[in-house]
């Protein structure tokens, strides 16, 4: 194989190379900080990206969604109880549900058996019912159905009122209620983060750093308080707090800080012996200094991921504890009270549940996708 | 090993005692007696029951009674139930809580654990994506949101299975989906990680290079490795199997103790409350501890040195 | 002598997401029965890409095989289905990895790690498999090889570990060992022992090793011949005599300059510059050539063929061309080469 194309071997170029430039240590490719290269990573994540937004309407809808339309919180009135969503323009195309009519199918034995059991079933108003028979029937028991759509706004002769989403079992205005309790959802969740942030933050570096007999007996504190279920905790708080937000966040803070703590103190144990501190160190850093300059930096990124998922925990938990009577109580709303009342109706009312179940399933996939991203962000093995 | 489990008693028991004594200043804290059910009884009957639940005594003594009759199982009568003791009400309720969290649990992570170890040995594959998405729903969206989709869908739109209650074994399907979506998404998301990870490192290279098939690969050598991590998540799952029972049977309204406890919430019934709370407790504990014994069992670097720290 | 392997041409690719990376650019290279072949390079040089496509065992589907041949006694395993390669892994091939920390399956008895093979490919029952594996145990020199086989890696040292690795590729008396960097990751003490213990083993069991390394130093003592890969391409292959005493290719040179021997002292280390070419973009003409500090203006636009030397012995580098300037390596690596000879004498 050696040398089979003599011919063509351009003879006069073997002659030694002149160099331009010395082009043997040149680096490919921009240098880029840790930093840039997780927003890079970030920013790449389509889903992450997208629930940032998402999350970001959710709470300006959560402060200005209220006083968008001049329904208050709390206006009850029983004579415009359960009315269905009703959407100016929309309510003119028919399948969205926004067109102030409850519907559904009613049986009977025959076809009047069944458009009497709808008329029962819509306050008697039998000149604002619309029959559609579905199914004659043949006689026998239930055979014959009917769709009937009750013109709700026209029988009240409210037909000029708009309720968004509709109105709850007292008349209130679900729209309203649906994002003052998302206020309040946000509002729990994010204190409750906070306070185990500054809190497992402090107390799990203050743990590493020390570290010995200081660290020992931090740590058993926490290994017993860890060893008592948050559940019983948040259940035991509730009984004898007063029921509200500050109780929810009270009875979620006392043991949501120990995760948070175990990790700081983890990470700031590694990070205090490795080289770059110990240089700090030896160079006369004082303590403070090597936390804030060394310590904290380094350790940001795992905390914000931590923070992030502890936030759709605490949205789940606050629901959970609406939902079954021990959050947060009438008059006032939250997504899992609102989710709890819901419930009570979702035979014949499945709207007052739909909405606030969406939003708190949106609210929480979009928490999840960020600290999702966020994670990707800050791993070095996800920088491409 | 031995001064583990010993040391992990020791904790355990440290936890349910604390648990116990909050428990019962709380209770002393609390608002109602058995008494404030019966507002018809005569000073003198009201002093007979006072005498019969010793509560004339001095706190220091009931208290002591108390942990006394927690060692042997009394959690205290209901307010609410004709002064039924608590343990009683507990006891009649676990049936259908029990089979609900293990079906749940059980086919959950089961179901889990086969959707995960396929996203990863088929990864980036369109079965990867379709799994990556449902794990990230099903572990975002709360159950009782499932809950309600199912039971107005299948129950009172379809039809197809009974709306509420608790008869045979169909009208444990609903809840159990609702239940089992947890635990099947954590498990899916957990293994496709554990299993990628698994699947690309130097043994599975080596099972390789020996010539075993692709599913001994996968099974023998990767499954295994990918599995013990798990056990770490069971925890997590546990709490949403009792969290999850609550809301679970509160909207299908099925007899167990979730409900129960909803129940005695809305009547103040603090007794039945404390006791249901403290059996959680107690559930939670031994569940946490059984799990790390588990991880010590399985994980052979864990057994070795487990017994040295 | 026969041909155990042929490689001819072999070009194996990458697909990622900044597209085709060419790890492997036509390599060539034959291996006798019994033989042990060398294949010398640095890090991303294709060497390892080599061995695990003899293996059949790149990374799918991101890894390919874009053409040539690996002929393994007349057959192309290229051509070889994923089941019929499953049936020559571990039987007739075989291979020891760099890591021995992390190639054992952790949470599988030793024992039980070495049977899996024979048990496949041997056919044989679980008794025999044990007793198999424990005489293999015995000897990669394993002491209590009873006892030892119902551990699990966690209960081995890294040298130990490695052992059980030679032993687990040895089970099934392979006719070609290939044997990825298998000292790299062990201490010095224990990589010599590693060493001695492949090149015993390979003498009693007769069969052929290609020896991938870093490290010339450790070249010289198991090799027959060599091959110098770099930018995935064999850049010169020929004898262990050839490639110490005679090299030609430059970067040849560089790999000998750049290794400390004891007489080094006072005299500065031949050091190549700059960094491997980024095979996603591979350069035109020679790869090398950005670091060659005897580059010819020709390296820049033609690619150099293989140049024969002798009929063991042949470099891909235009200096070699009968109209090239004639250079001489460096001094340094010059002293080198006769360093080589002298220790060669006195032995």
């Amino acid at each position: 194989m050696a040398a089979n194309n003599q011919n063509k071997i351009p003879k006069e170029l073997l002659v030694p190379l002149v160099r331009k430039e010395d082009t043997s240590e040149k680096i490919s490719g921009p240098s880029r900080t840790f930093g840039q290269d997780a927003r890079r990573t970030f920013f790449k994540n389509k889903l992450a990206v997208v629930s940032v937004f998402l999350i970001i309407i959710i709470i300006l809808m959560s402060i200005f969604g209220p006083s968008m339309n001049e329904h208050g919180s709390d206006d009850q009135d029983l004579m415009r109880a359960k009315m269905p969503p009703h959407v100016p323009v929309l309510e003119n195309i028919s399948w969205l549900g926004f067109d102030g009519t409850l519907s559904g199918k009613y049986r009977g034995d025959n076809v009047e058996a069944a458009t009497a059991n709808a008329v029962a079933r819509y306050d008697n108003n039998e000149e604002f019912i619309d029959i559609k028979v579905v199914d004659e029937g043949d006689g026998s028991r239930n055979s014959a159905v009917v769709d009937a759509t009750y013109h709700i706004y026209d029988a009240k002769d409210m037909s000029g009122e708009y309720f968004w989403l509709g109105t709850d079992t007292l008349g209130r205005d679900q729209w309203t209620r649906l994002w003052e309790g998302t206020r309040v959802s946000l509002i729990i969740a994010f204190v409750a983060a906070v306070i185990g942030l500054v809190v497992g933050v402090a107390y799990g570096g203050i743990a590493g750093f020390y570290g010995g007999r200081i660290d020992n007996v931090m740590m058993r504190i926490i290994e017993i308080l860890s060893g008592i279920p948050t559940l019983v905790v948040v259940l035991l708080m509730m009984l004898v707090l007063q029921p509200g937000i500050t109780s929810i966040v009270i009875a979620l803070s006392i043991t949501g800080w120990t995760g948070m703590a175990r990790i700081v103190r983890g990470e700031v144990l590694k990070l205090k012996n490795q080289e770059f501190v110990l240089a700090a160190r030896t160079l006369g850093q004082s303590d403070g200094k090597v936390i804030m300059k060394h310590l904290l930096p380094n350790i940001s990124g795992i905390i914000i991921i931590n923070t992030m998922f502890t936030i759709p925990d605490a949205i789940f938990f606050e629901a959970f504890l609406s939902f079954i009577g021990m959050g947060i109580v009438p008059p006032d709303a939250s997504l899992g009270s609102l989710i709890n009342a819901g419930f009570d109706n979702l035979r014949l009312y499945p709207y007052l549940l739909v909405y606030p179940a969406v939003l708190i399933s949106l609210i929480m996939i979009a928490f999840n996708l960020i600290g999702d991203g966020l994670r990707d962000a800050f791993d070095p093995k996800m920088h491409k | 090993m031995f001064r583990y489990i010993l040391r992990r008693l020791f904790y355990m028991l440290i936890t349910l005692f604390i648990i116990a004594t909050v428990t019962f200043f709380l209770m002393k804290m609390l608002p109602g007696s058995p008494l404030s059910a019966e507002d018809k009884l005569s000073e003198e009957q009201k002093a007979i029951v006072l005498e019969k639940y010793g509560l004339n005594d001095p706190v220091p003594i009931q208290y002591l009674r108390y942990l006394g009759g927690l060692v042997k199982g009394d959690l205290g009568v209901s307010f609410a139930f004709d002064n039924t003791p608590v343990t009683k009400i507990l006891m009649d309720r676990m049936g259908p809580s029990l089979q609900l969290g293990f079906q749940a649990l059980l086919i959950g992570s089961f179901l889990g654990i086969i959707l995960g170890l396929i996203a990863a040995v088929f990864r980036n594959g369109a079965i990867d994506y379709t799994s990556t998405i449902f794990a990230v729903l099903g572990s975002s969206i709360p159950n009782f949101v499932f809950a309600g989709l199912l039971q107005y869908v299948f129950a009172v739109q379809l039809n197809w299975f009974p709306v509420a209650l608790w008869g045979g074994f169909e009208y444990s399907i609903l809840p159990t989906i609702a239940l089992m979506i947890f635990p099947m998404a954590t498990a899916a998301r957990f293994i496709r990680t554990e299993m990628v990870e698994v699947l690309n490192s130097n043994f599975i290279l080596t099972a390789r290079a020996k010539g075993i098939s692709e599913t001994g690969v996968v099974f023998r050598h990767g499954l295994r490795n990918g599995l013990i991590p798990l056990i770490t998540v069971l925890g997590p799952m546990a709490v949403s199997m009792i969290t999850g029972s609550m809301v679970i049977e509160q909207i299908f309204a099925i007899p167990g103790i979730g409900e129960q406890f909803v129940t005695s919430v809305t009547l103040n019934d603090y007794p039945t409350i404390m006791g249901t709370t403290l059996l959680f407790a107690f559930l939670f504990v031994v569940i946490i501890l059984i799990i790390d014994l588990l991880y010590g069992l399985i994980d052979p670097r864990i057994r070795v040195s487990g017994g040295n720290n | 002598m026969s041909k155990l392997l042929e490689v001819k041409d072999l070009k194996v690719s990458f697909n990622t997401y900044n597209g085709e990376v060419q790890a492997v650019r036509g390599v060539s290279f034959d291996l006798n029965k019994g033989e042990t072949l060398a294949i010398v390079g640095e890090s991303g040089s294709g060497k390892s890409v080599t061995s695990t496509t003899l293996m059949g065992l790149l990374p799918k589907p991101h890894g390919f095989v874009k053409s040539g041949q690996i002929l393994f006694e007349g057959e192309d395993l290229v051509k070889k289905s994923a089941k019929e390669m499953q049936e020559i892994r571990g039987n007739d091939i075989a291979m020891v990895f760099q890591d021995p920390m992390s190639s054992l399956n952790p949470t599988m008895k030793v024992g039980n790690q070495i049977m899996e093979g024979l048990i496949k490919h041997q056919n044989m029952n679980r008794a025999d498999a044990k007793k198999k594996a424990t005489e293999l145990l015995e000897l990669v020199g394993i002491p209590q090889p009873d006892v030892r086989m119902n551990q699990f890696p966690h209960q081995f040292s890294g040298g130990m570990r490695q052992r059980v690795v030679i032993a687990i590729a040895l089970a099934c008396n392979p006719k070609l060992l290939i044997a990825d960097e298998p000292t790299t990751a062990l201490d010095v003490t224990i990589q010599a022992q590693i060493l001695e213990l492949m090149k015993k083993v390979q003498e009693e069991t007769n069969s052929a090793l290609i020896f991938i390394t870093h490290d010339l130093g450790v070249v010289a003592n198991v090799a027959d011949r060599v091959a110098v890969m770099y930018a995935g391409k064999v850049v010169e292959v020929g004898t262990v005599d050839d490639i110490f005493y005679n090299p030609k290719h430059p970067y040849t040179w560089g790999l000998l300059g750049s290794m400390p021997t004891l007489d080094s002292t006072d005299e500065e280390l031949y050091a190549i510059p700059g960094s491997p070419p980024d095979l996603l973009n591979p350069p035109k003409g020679d790869a090398f050539a950005p670091r060659n500090k005897f580059a010819l203006e020709i390296d820049t636009v033609m690619e150099p063929p293989m140049f024969k030397v002798s009929d063991t012995h042949y470099a891909a580098t235009w200096l070699l061309h009968e109209d090239a300037p004639k250079i001489e390596p460096p001094e340094s690596v010059k002293r080198r080469m006769q360093g080589f000879s002298k220790m060669e004498g006195e032995q």
